[in-house]
């Protein structure tokens, strides 16, 4: 869609800030007007940089990739990856890359970001020596890992501990070396430094602080040796340099673009440079002599600057540069001016040394006003703190609760979000104000889930999740809204709620449970609703007398009806690996009953058009044969999909089919609130498509990683990864977890992808409490999940084998007729059912 | 106007809350049964908008203190007592007279005399 008729606005790198302007003149229009060009140095688009660690925990390139698909093509922009513009001509207004190609622009914005820094000592230039900054970086250190048993990270800010993590993730016995008297110096105080420390070096990372290194040379038992000012050394066999970033300024440098005293592009309010037809944006830029080394002003600025171009007239206001992170699985915060060096400042500090766990608020001289905040070990108040602060919200009248812990478990909602200005910006990495989510309430967005789909909010890091919710609940409260969350007109409960009474209760039966918690008869949301709860809890015969009424017609006949009133015909095939006798078996079936055979996505065969009264012997067979139930009927445990793994292809790292049958044979016939779906691939070549599932496993070099919440289907959503490199049996256990969980908490007919978008607190609540077992409910978890394992019988055998049961598979009660509205016609050498046309043409007695 | 009452099959054939179909007169019945007492009702087992003999296969319960029964095709329900769709109004299946004499289960026609 270039047009030689419209000037050109050339964007100079594809990282995060360069790809949010991309989107910001997009949807301002301006790519209708000029022929947009981008170029990037990397040899791929835009990706998260913020979340560049998670590569060593199994995340791959594509997973974090910001680009949506299409994006380019379809918004007519160019991108030239793996091509850098080397030279700026500003009187021609021309930019030449690389490759000797020039560009003329009308406008060009610098989006360059930074470069890491690399303390000038001799030897840095070794082999095996790192920085931390692009993809590339990262597989470099992960292919120089795998040969190495002691790392360094030089640096121990914020960045330096990322890659001290990734370091521990490969199992090197890692070092930080730090050149100030603390970790994170600029974010958090003298306690909190020590605080942080203790619990990194609790992991087995030796922390070397007030370290200045002299020189790299040779070492003796490994590859280098780092020699200190003060005489000390240390030997290792790899370095990464993580000790601060600087502006990437030099193509400003080279056309004389007004600079800073110590770096960084000098731009005004609108994002201009010192010449009005080049804009900068993001860590190369320098505003009122600021570097802003965080990629929500980098957002800011890109929004600043689009809006700009596009004729209007936004201005960059400075940015905060609080933050919140978990460091080596450390909680760390920090918030305002978290040195308390206001004049007159004073501090309210709280420290447990025993949880280690670290609070300090500084507010203002006359105590009105919150200044600042550190946390470490817990930071939970960050939200509302940080809202304080930006706010200028009045302090309460005892200042320390804000920090003191809460027994009453009643936390700090009650303080906050109704005193915050509709203004106040909730959401910092997708910029969404109080205003926003407010208006989008009004619109109907009643639900976590509903409020992020609308205003993109907590869609990103994730870290306002909580204060979304928060304001989500007491908009709903001011505006009246009752949000019933009642499962139907019979019960005033949730299902969630309905789950702990059936358990607490030992309730056994519908019956039972209307009488003494609902009213009515109860209907066709929560008979199969408490049919299902009934059956997580205690597994009984899903067709008993008492409960035979509350089942869904596919559940009550094991099989799934169709359009035509018959059904169709799942045996369970685990791991999709199946015997040539076993396909005969299958094959012989459907053709002695004329069925309609086809391959599902699970990896079984699905048997369709068997009339109900057919269904017993279609199964007496293929018990005969050695089939059991599917359960494709039910809300339940379906498949588990996989790859063929190590055992055949010349990729994989494990056994992914022996693994795949081991899960499948372990829930095979848990009921949950909705189907649940699993696969396992054999290697990080994800054949078996896991991460679209439930729950999804992909095999490492180590063991397997798990990921859960994926979903195919309406709303495709990826897996987040939940723990990586597990052994055998923690994966198991973790599963047990993880599903016996979502079986308690998720409403009706609620998939797990919806039931961890509504979750406060996301994957990392999961986590938490799966892995961390933050509530102390993972053994129960566990027993609960065992005895569903061991009451397990196959339904469809004990169907076939109780002539009682037998009986009601017929069509008529008075009679061995089958329906005569059924009527098949033929379609590619296999039968379907006859449209309503074809119905007419044929002679039948008694349709209706 | 005498109706014929026409024994179709026992109570006890059926479970209380559940449905059956019946075939009578070369017509699709479907009886449910309310709780475990006498109480039945007989309408069509066509499902005039899922376009199947299906509807003795739903589930029974009541929707605003109303008794339906719902399609398992797609959900619509439909009155016993009175046949009409509580989702579409313009839609009414057929009710046929019915009652339990001695634990038979007897549906009612017009008597053609």
């Amino acid at each position: 869609m270039r047009d030689a008729h419209r000037p050109n606005i050339i964007v100079i790198g594809n990282g995060m800030v360069g790809q949010k302007l991309l989107e910001n003149l997009v949807e301002a229009e301006v790519h209708k007007q000029f022929n947009i060009l981008t170029f990037s140095e990397e040899p791929r688009p835009a990706y998260d940089r913020v979340a560049l660690s998670s590569f060593f925990s199994g995340n791959r390139a594509e997973d974090l990739s910001l680009v949506p698909e299409g994006f380019f093509q379809q918004n007519g922009i160019g991108l030239q990856l793996s091509e850098a513009v080397t030279e700026i001509d500003r009187a021609k207004k021309e930019v030449c890359t690389e490759a000797g190609n020039r560009y003329t622009y009308e406008l060009l914005i610098l989006a360059t970001g930074s470069y890491p820094f690399v303390p000038p000592l001799p030897g840095r230039d070794r082999k095996h020596c790192y920085v931390y900054r692009t993809i590339e970086d990262l597989e470099a250190i992960a292919a120089c890992g795998k040969q190495s048993q002691i790392g360094v990270v030089v640096g121990g800010g914020l960045l330096g501990l990322e890659a001290a993590k990734a370091l521990k993730d490969m199992d090197l016995e890692t070092h930080v070396v730090e050149f100030a008297p603390r970790l994170m110096a600029v974010q958090v105080d003298e306690i909190g430094g020590q605080l942080l420390r203790s619990k990194i070096e609790a992991l087995g990372v030796q922390v070397h602080t007030q370290k200045n290194s002299k020189e790299i040379v040779d070492g003796n038992q490994h590859l280098h040796r780092i020699n200190f000012v003060d005489g000390e050394h240390l030997e290792t066999d790899m370095i990464v340099f993580s000790a601060g970033i600087r502006p990437q300024d030099a193509l400003a440098r080279q056309c004389d673009l007004a600079l800073g005293e110590r770096g960084g592009i000098v731009i005004n309010d609108h994002c201009q440079t010192s010449d009005t037809s080049i804009y900068a944006i993001g860590e190369c830029a320098l505003w009122q002599n600021r570097i802003f080394g965080l990629v929500a002003p980098g957002y800011q600025m890109a929004k600043v600057a689009a809006e700009h171009i596009a004729g209007g007239s936004a201005a960059f206001t400075g940015a905060d540069m609080s933050t919140k992170l978990k460091l080596l699985g450390v909680d760390v915060a920090s918030v305002g001016d978290a040195h308390a060096r206001t004049e007159g400042a004073r501090c309210f500090n709280y420290l447990d040394e025993i949880k280690g766990v670290y609070k300090k608020v500084v507010v203002d001289a006359k105590r009105e006003r919150l200044l600042g905040a550190v946390l470490v070990g817990d930071a939970e108040e960050y939200g509302t703190l940080l809202q304080m602060t930006l706010n200028d919200m009045p302090l309460p009248e005892n200042v320390d609760s804000l920090i003191l812990p809460h027994y009453d478990g009643s936390g700090m909602t009650g303080l906050g979000v109704d005193a915050l200005p509709e203004s106040a910006q909730i959401c910092s990495c997708n910029n969404v104000s109080k205003g926003d989510i407010c208006q989008a309430v009004g619109s109907g967005a009643t639900t976590l889930a509903a409020i992020k789909e609308a205003t993109k909010a907590s869609t990103t890091c994730g870290g306002c999740t909580a204060l979304v919710g928060q304001v989500l609940n007491a908009e709903l409260l001011k505006l009246g809204v009752e949000v019933n969350t009642d499962i139907c007109e019979h019960f005033p409960h949730t299902r969630q709620e309905l789950y702990h009474i059936v358990r607490i209760n030992n309730i056994q039966t519908f019956a039972e449970l209307i009488e003494k918690h609902g009213k009515g008869r109860g209907c066709d949301i929560c008979k199969p609703a408490v049919a299902s709860i009934l059956a997580s809890c205690w597994n009984q015969y899903i067709l008993k007398p008492e409960h035979s009424q509350l089942q869904d017609t596919n559940d009550r006949f094991l099989a799934n009806m169709q359009k035509n009133g018959t059904y169709s015909v799942v045996p369970r095939v685990p791991g999709g690996e199946i015997t040539p006798d076993k396909l005969i078996a299958i094959g012989e079936v459907a053709k002695k009953y004329d069925l309609y055979t086809k391959i599902t996505g699970g990896q079984r065969i699905d048997l369709f058009g068997a009339r109900l009264e057919q269904l017993p012997a279609i199964w007496e067979e293929l018990i005969a044969a050695g089939f059991e139930s599917g359960h494709a009927y039910g809300k339940a445990m379906r498949t588990v999909k996989s790859c063929v793994g190590s055992t055949w292809c010349r990729y994989g790292v494990q056994d992914s089919v022996s693994m795949a049958i081991q899960i499948e044979n372990r829930y095979r016939g848990v009921r949950s609130p909705h189907k649940l779906k699993l696969a396992v691939s054999g290697c990080t070549r994800e054949c078996a498509e896991a991460q679209s599932k439930d729950v999804g496993v992909i095999a490492t070099e180590k063991g397997w990683n798990l990921y859960v919440c994926g979903n195919g289907g309406m709303k495709p959503r990826h897996a987040d990864l939940l723990a990586s490199d597990l052994d055998d049996q923690t994966l198991i256990q973790y599963i047990d977890r993880f599903l016996m969980f979502y079986i308690r908490t998720a409403d009706r007919l609620q998939r797990t992808s919806v039931w961890l978008d509504n979750l406060e607190g996301g994957i990392d609540y999961v986590r938490q409490v799966v892995c961390e077992d933050s509530l102390s409910i993972a053994t129960e978890l566990e027993n609960d999940m065992q005895s569903l394992i061991d009451s397990y019988v196959c339904e469809w055998r004990y169907t076939v084998e109780n002539e009682e049961e037998r009986k009601r598979f017929s069509h008529f009660v008075n009679s061995s007729e089958p329906d005569s509205g059924v009527q098949f016609v033929k379609e590619r050498g296999q039968i379907r059912p006859a449209s309503t046309d074809e119905l007419q043409q044929i002679p039948t007695q008694a349709i209706n | 106007m005498t109706l014929k009452w026409t024994q179709v099959c026992l109570l006890e054939e059926i479970l209380p809350n559940t449905g059956c179909c019946a075939l009578y007169n070369q017509m699709q019945i479907a009886i449910f049964r309310v709780d475990s007492s006498e109480q039945l009702y007989a309408v069509q087992n066509y499902d005039p908008l899922g376009e199947a003999n299906v509807l003795s296969r739903g589930i029974v319960g009541d929707v605003n203190g109303e008794l339906v029964v719902a399609s398992p095709l797609y959900k619509h329900h439909y009155s016993l007592k009175t046949g009409k769709c509580l989702e579409d109004e313009t839609v009414q299946i057929q009710t046929y007279p019915i009652r339990v004499e001695n634990g038979r289960v007897e549906l009612g026609t017009v008597s053609s005399h």
